[in-house]
């Protein structure tokens, strides 16, 4: 995604800092989605970043995870995803009930298909 | 008056009640007021002073004492509605002391009960001393000390929304309406009252719904210095020198973030009253998934139960402020005349 596009308006935006929300990847949150509903009951609290131990020492943001999947911006997580210990704290915050767990389990496994073209 | 005066009895002490009472009253009803506590007032008792305009609460209550100063109110205290049952036309209340009362018409205003901190297991409350609910601190407000659990003044304070609302983890998917704003207004009044102390507030979306809220909210920033940051805590713990320690995802920063506290108050939610949960279940009537009393019609029906006769007032329907709340016993008055009328 690095590079630059050229808008109608004559001058560059770095296409790395928009999100080009027509040209986005949905696959991995429909993939997330169809198999844990409760992903979309997200309503990013944060609750679950707070509590997380992984989150506290690497670059890790269940709470960022679950918006940019959303918005299909699935670049910037192929390292986090892989950092979560599926402790379950996290799980015992959420005050929508997602299962945050499973949410973590399937984005990394979403990304790993998407990534050999299997989604 | 053109209709001859009815008998109509109103269950709950409170904001509703009061002015539910005193509004029949005026028009020339029979009305016995039913508070299950000494005194009336409900929850205003407590209360300090009031949002947005921090106006002395005292205002307010006085204002409902000389609503019910009518030789046509009736006022039991001490006394609880036990069940409410339809007779031909007309409604049978029974009472805890195991009197009955038969009435022309009835209007429910039982209120709601706070949230029960302790339920929130990781804020601490009833476990560290200097985890208290908003309503603790407005008893603080009422005897003029803000201080900690030794005595000491605080330096930096931590307000929690949320405590008990929108939180599936206690069953209350809910939004409780009034605790943002209460929260502005705490934090003003501390500031102002502790002009060293610094305030957050952990929000995790600012609900302004009211005039004047959102203006309320500018110049808690503007003139107060009050500090809002955007994340559920998630726990809060003391560190060795007894001081508090709390968790939150700062969501706009994106980054965890933790914070020493001399005093978290946390905003508890309302829940439907335990005393109304009882007369409902006794009586039949339906409660909504939020485990309020379920109206007529959410939109034009929204005093009226599915039993003849008898209506609802106030929070017994859903959280909100004291204006919403006397507006809504008024309109309950309305439909309750309007039945009578019409018998
Ligand atoms: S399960 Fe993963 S995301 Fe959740 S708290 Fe544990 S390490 Fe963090
Ligand atoms: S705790 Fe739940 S609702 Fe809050 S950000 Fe995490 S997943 Fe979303
Ligand atoms: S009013 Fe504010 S603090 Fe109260 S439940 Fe609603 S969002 Fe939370």
């Amino acid at each position: 995604m690095s590079g630059s596009t050229r808008n109608k308006f004559g001058f560059t935006v770095n296409r790395s800092r928009l999100i080009d929300y027509d040209s986005s990847d949905r696959l991995v949150r429909e993939y997330i989605t169809s198999r844990e509903p409760s992903f979309r009951l997200c309503f990013a609290c944060g609750g679950c970043t707070a509590a997380c131990t992984a989150g506290h020492h690497a670059p890790f943001n269940l709470r960022r995870m679950n918006t940019l999947i959303r918005r299909g911006e699935i670049d910037p997580l192929r390292d986090e995803v892989t950092r979560c210990m599926l402790c379950g704290k996290c799980l015992l915050v959420c005050p929508r009930g997602v299962n945050t767990r499973n949410v973590v389990l399937l984005a990394a496994e979403a990304i790993r298909k998407l990534d050999r073209n299997e989604l | 008056m053109s209709v001859a005066s009815k008998h109509v009895v109103v269950a709950g002490g409170g904001v509703a009640g009061m002015e539910a009472a005193g509004a029949l009253a005026e028009l020339g009803h029979r009305v016995t007021l039913i508070e299950k506590e000494q005194k009336p007032g409900g929850h205003l008792k407590q209360w300090h002073a009031l949002f947005p305009d921090r106006r002395p609460a005292d205002e307010v209550r006085k204002y409902l004492s000389r609503r019910i100063d009518n030789r046509n109110i009736r006022l039991f205290t001490g006394v609880g509605v036990d069940k409410i049952r339809k007779e031909g036309h007309e409604l049978c209340i029974e009472l805890s002391d195991g009197s009955e009362l038969t009435a022309d018409a009835a209007i429910i205003a039982t209120g709601f009960d706070l949230f029960d901190a302790h339920r929130k297991e990781e804020y601490g409350y009833g476990i560290y001393d200097n985890v208290i609910t908003s309503a603790e601190l407005e008893d603080m407000f009422n005897t003029g000390k803000i201080t900690t659990a030794d005595g000491r003044t605080p330096s930096r304070i931590g307000l929690i929304h949320c405590v008990g609302s929108r939180d599936e983890k206690v069953n209350n998917n809910h939004c409780s309406k009034v605790c943002c704003v209460t929260a502005v207004k705490q934090a003003i009044e501390v500031r102002q009252k502790l002009p060293g102390c610094e305030v957050f507030c952990f929000y995790m979306d600012m609900r302004m719904y009211g005039p004047y809220y959102e203006e309320l909210y500018r110049e808690s920033q503007e003139q107060h210095n009050v500090n809002y940051i955007r994340g559920k805590v998630s726990e809060a713990s003391v560190n060795i020198d007894n001081r508090l320690v709390i968790k939150v995802e700062d969501t706009l920063a994106g980054r965890p973030l933790r914070m020493e506290l001399d005093m978290l108050v946390l905003m508890v939610g309302m829940e439907m009253s335990k005393a109304g949960t009882r007369l409902a279940e006794a009586s039949g009537l339906d409660r909504g998934i939020n485990r309020f009393l379920e109206t007529g019609d959410h939109h034009y029906g929204n005093n009226i139960s599915h039993l003849k006769g008898l209506f609802y007032a106030g929070t017994c329907t859903a959280p909100m402020n004291i204006t919403d709340t006397i507006s809504h016993a008024r309109a309950a008055v309305a439909e309750a005349v309007r039945y009578l009328n019409t018998r």
